[in-house]
């Protein structure tokens, strides 16, 4: 038995990844090629940062923040901003003084990952897929976002492939920023709902 | 099915570890493992339904204790097993050691004859159907009401996807329940929002 097998027997991770790459890359499919790019786009193109662009024109922008509230995907693209292609629709969900708006997925970990970025490890454990849905304040306030109680929350729960977003309240003391101060400020955990700006 | 997978409203889970800026890849074989599963799509190796559903097929036990990551390679594993472009043996011998699989698929199923289209504001039940196979309703709307709050595009219908049999593309609904009406008097107050294809749903009357 390999020193990197589990005393069960089972390999590791790394050797049952290192397993199927070997696979692939005996059938000629050039795995550490396809790795590479993919660890490109992972750390350089699926960025937060995409849709703090969304957010900060939505801020500044009336007449692009309706078209990012009535078709989304048709919005971002206008920004350059892509979305896999099984990816149909992109719904932006608008927080307002009396309104909270978070996402998630219960049943697996969808995201709209090449707007908001790849989903945070919390977000795909079983913790917050469990009470995300049914204790949603609670779960929200042990985050760190102790809401108002006459803030009404919504959850959306990623079951299908629409993808979702929160656009977030833009704090007051902003005014006159320009947008790119404004991009500065979005986080993903905001655009996922667990955060205020 | 009604797997462990469907973890929405489970009880007994202990606090979210969260942290601010939370990392998406701690170890390097996460990042080879996430872009191994994404050649296999690009290459029509498989397609996204089959991909979930091969990781709710994970014996419960596994699932629970796999990382994300791990149920994503052990789905992509799986699949090309089962679809004979690699061999168990193969990864046996390649890793050292043995290399769990998700267990066998039940069959899939095809549209609900005589589904209904519904409207934005409309009424609607979730169908209490029981599902053998893959399945994108989640059992805590099984049976509740609830209304139609925003409609997609079509999509390939997932129940059917998952397992190559035929179906007509459906669209799927937002479908905003009290989480009242979900959980009764043991819930947090909140609107809770879920993605439904048309095969799920029925009109509900009063």
């Amino acid at each position: 038995m390999s020193e990197l097998t589990t005393p069960s027997g089972v390999a590791s991770m790394q050797q049952r990844t290192d397993a199927v790459e070997a696979a692939f890359e005996l059938r000629g499919h050039k795995p550490a090629e396809f790795i590479n790019e993919f660890e490109h786009l992972a750390e350089e193109q699926w960025l937060p940062e995409n849709g703090a662009r969304v957010i900060a024109r939505a801020w500044t922008d009336a007449a692009f923040k309706q078209k990012l509230l009535t078709n989304g995907r048709e919005a971002v693209y206008e920004l350059g901003l892509t979305m896999p292609i099984h990816h149909r629709h992109l719904v932006a969900l608008e927080n307002t003084p009396t309104c909270h708006n978070v996402i998630c997925c219960t049943l697996c970990s969808c995201t709209a990952f090449s707007i908001i970025g790849l989903p945070p490890d919390w977000y795909k454990e079983l913790e917050y897929r469990a009470r995300i849905v049914r204790e949603s304040r609670t779960v929200l306030k042990e985050m760190g976002l102790d809401l108002p109680s006459d803030v009404e929350i919504r959850v959306w729960d990623t079951t299908a492939d629409t993808r979702y977003m929160v656009i977030p309240e833009r704090p007051a003391h902003t005014l006159g920023w320009t947008e790119q101060q404004l991009v500065d400020i979005v986080s993903k955990d905001a655009m996922i709902g667990v955060a205020r700006i | 099915m009604d797997g462990m997978h469907d973890l929405g409203g489970k009880q007994g889970f202990g606090r979210i570890r969260y942290e601010l800026n939370a990392k998406v890849f701690h170890e390097p074989w996460e990042m080879r493992a996430n872009a191994l599963y994404s050649l296999a799509v690009k290459l029509g190796l498989f397609n996204m339904d089959e991909y979930r559903h091969a990781i709710e097929r994970m014996e419960p036990r596994h699932y629970l204790t796999a990382s994300y990551y791990e149920r994503s390679l052990t789905s992509l594993a799986t699949l090309c097993v089962e679809k004979g472009v690699f061999t168990l043996h193969e990864l046996e011998r390649g890793s050292g050691g043995s290399f769990p699989l998700a267990l066998s698929s039940a069959g899939g199923r095809t549209n609900v004859a005589g589904r209904d289209h519904f409207n934005i504001a409309e009424k609607v039940r979730v169908r209490s159907d029981y599902v053998p196979g893959h399945v994108r309703m989640p059992a805590y709307i099984r049976g509740k009401c609830g209304v139609v709050v925003g409609v997609s595009p079509l999509y390939p219908f997932a129940d059917a996807h998952a397992h190559g049999v035929q179906s007509d593309d459906e669209p799927t609904y937002d479908v905003r329940f009290q989480s009242q009406d979900l959980w009764s008097n043991d819930s947090d107050s909140a609107l809770i929002h879920v993605s439904v294809f048309e095969s799920y749903l029925e009109r509900a009357t009063g």
